[in-house]
């Protein structure tokens, strides 16, 4: 009987994740039921539908290129985040290995498409901020495009102040909300 | 104020059911207006369930708005011609309303209500109103509008709508309410953030940005049917949707071509088409009330400044100066004024300045303001600030003088935006 190599798994796993992202994506999350309007006053409410992310089991022996290799915490293409300083856009070169790993997953998963999400500090305007953080995430693209990704593989969004990772409002916690992070097909 | 309580009093005696398990909004004014008109509103003359319960909401809303001082004491007055004229000026009342509400057909209501003017002892306007015991709160904003308008001149917007953010754990709400902060209910329900809602010049659907889908994309949502459409989901972000005065196009902030800038947009998503090019962010776009000039947010000159654009396209002028960060303009009605915020030492500050005169005047002494909002008539704004941590409502008036806060308990409450006058 023939049998798939696991190398061949991946590849179709990732054109799963591929076909699903397509089917899902490009529309918006449809509302679960049709609800009557706020003028009638009835409680009736558009729910959104959440994604849920993909899932790996740990303590197999992982192909550095696999899909698996995302989730492994020994492989770099676990570290999604790039932070930045202050008012700067800048991607700093502690993080170019982390990029060239990334790029060399994306060259051999042409199928695969990268999210980049920019995010930024609380303070000031959400919409402005919106905008701090799409500097980042396009800096971000920007680095990734120079190690030779096709701009159609990646797309570069802003969350702007709407997801921090943490609610503080001290420098130290600004400082972990100034940054960009890296989702791949299926995460997203 | 105690507004929850008469609600839920309200809710009893009147049979209305409490349709939202949401918090309500509290609201507690601070502050009054410099010339107040004393007005007496009399307890109206009917059934005392429903009369009590319109009676409170009308004075509630004149008082709220700064603009009257309320008369205390005068009694119950239907809507009969000659009211004690003599014993009204004794409590130095300058006007009255009196009403008589009976039972009409169907289990409806008619209230009738005179306003007079106790100096010239003449009737100023009479109107008729037939109505529900569920409309009793949109009949006493009805009344409480028609004198205020009858009184300053400037339409009343106790009958207008908010709209808000609810944050409160995992979950957003976008939620519609009354000018007042009663009868909110939900629009919209995510476990991701919802931000920039914009009403449409007809108050009949809400544009904003929701990050369902991991990304900012800009939908349309119509109140009455709750259908939504996306108006723009291009690659990148898509975000701060403006209305065109005409209800035609919005404004819009897209990414696709790289970096934040502005676009025009069908309000069906056709017709995509950039308005202004800068290398750096271009952002919250907001339409003059004549739809000429479309002002915004742009770092081209180093900081975050004010400018504005032709609506068709061309030159940029600047249009704030003082200070490295003036964001979120927000032209008021008549158009002749500008509310912003503005980075004061390090506090976010509502700002307004006369568009004339460029001059401009700090309207709270908060520090963490944002998205102000004008009420139609221009004579507040309301906006979002952060007190104790949690994110509240405000309005002050455009002068600065009254000062009101709306509040939920136990959630965070931003993005306001003030629906536009009922029709």
């Amino acid at each position: 009987m023939r049998t798939l190599s696991p190398r061949t798994l991946t590849l179709l796993s990732a054109t799963f994740l591929a076909f699903l992202l397509t089917a899902c994506g490009s529309q918006p999350p449809a509302p679960e039921q049709n609800p009557s309007g706020v003028e009638s006053r009835s409680p009736s409410v558009i729910e959104t539908t959440p994604i849920s992310p993909a899932t790996t089991t740990p303590g197999e022996a992982i192909d550095p290129l696999s899909m698996k290799a995302l989730r492994d915490p020994n492989s770099p293409l676990s570290k999604r985040s790039i932070y930045f300083d202050f008012d700067s856009y800048v991607v700093k070169d502690e993080y170019q290995s982390l990029l060239v790993a990334h790029s060399k997953f994306l060259a051999a998963h042409a199928n695969m498409k990268m999210l980049i999400q920019g995010n930024a500090d609380e303070r000031g305007s959400r919409e402005y901020n919106l905008a701090l953080g799409q500097k980042r995430s396009d800096a971000i693209k920007k680095a990734l495009s120079l190690l030779g990704i096709s701009e159609s593989q990646m797309e570069s969004v802003s969350l702007g102040e709407e997801k921090p990772t943490c609610t503080e409002a001290t420098e130290e916690c600004w400082a972990q909300n100034r940054r960009g992070d890296i989702l791949y097909s299926g995460e997203f | 104020m105690k507004i929850q309580s008469f609600f839920l009093a309200c809710a009893a005696c009147c049979g209305l059911s409490i349709t939202s398990a949401h918090a309500q909004l509290r609201v507690e004014i601070t502050g009054a207006g410099a010339n107040r008109l004393p007005i007496a509103i009399a307890d109206f003359a009917g059934d005392r369930a429903i009369t009590q319960g319109l009676t409170s909401v009308i004075r509630t809303d004149l008082d709220g708005s700064g603009m009257f001082r309320l008369i205390d004491g005068v009694g119950t007055l239907s809507d009969n011609p000659n009211p004690p004229f003599a014993d009204l000026r004794q409590r130095g009342a300058d006007a009255v309303a009196g009403g008589t509400t009976m039972a009409s057909n169907n289990g409806r209501f008619e209230t009738r209500v005179r306003l007079s003017d106790v100096i010239k002892q003449n009737t100023l306007d009479m109107q008729a109103y037939v109505h529900t015991g569920a409309q009793l709160r949109a009949t006493a904003h009805r009344i409480a509008d028609a004198i205020y308008e009858k009184l300053t001149g400037e339409p009343g917007v106790f009958s207008t709508r908010i709209a808000y953010v609810v944050k409160s754990t995992g979950r957003f709400e976008l939620q519609i309410a009354d000018a007042d902060g009663a009868n909110a209910q939900p629009a919209l329900a995510s476990r991701e953030p919802i931000i920039s809602p914009a009403w449409s010049p007809d108050g009949s659907k809400l544009a904003y940005v929701s990050f369902e889908a991991k990304k900012p994309i800009i939908y349309i949502h119509d109140l009455a049917t709750a259908k939504r459409h996306v108006a723009a989901n291009f690659k990148g972000s898509n975000s701060a949707p403006a209305w065109a005065p005409d209800g035609k196009r919005l404004a819009v902030v897209l990414t696709k071509e790289g970096g934040s800038q502005l676009f025009l947009v069908n309000a069906d998503g056709s017709g995509v088409k950039r308005l202004a090019s800068s290398s750096g962010i271009d952002t919250e776009p907001r339409f003059s009330p004549d739809g000429q000039f479309i002002y915004f947010t742009s770092d081209r000159g180093g900081s975050p400044q004010i400018y504005r654009i032709a609506a068709t396209g061309g030159t940029v002028e600047r249009i704030t100066f003082d200070g490295s960060y003036n964001v979120t303009a927000r032209p008021s009605p008549d158009g002749k004024s500008l509310a912003y915020i503005a980075r004061n030492n390090g506090r976010f500050q509502l700002s307004l300045m006369d568009l004339a005169t460029k001059q401009t005047q700090i309207l709270t002494d908060s520090s963490k303001d944002e998205s102000p909002s004008f009420a139609p008539n221009g004579r507040m704004i309301l906006y979002a600030t952060e007190i104790g941590g949690r994110g509240v409502l405000a309005a002050v008036s455009s002068d600065g003088r009254v000062k009101q806060k709306l509040s939920v308990q136990a959630a965070d409450v931003r993005e306001p935006a003030w629906g536009p006058l009922v029709k």
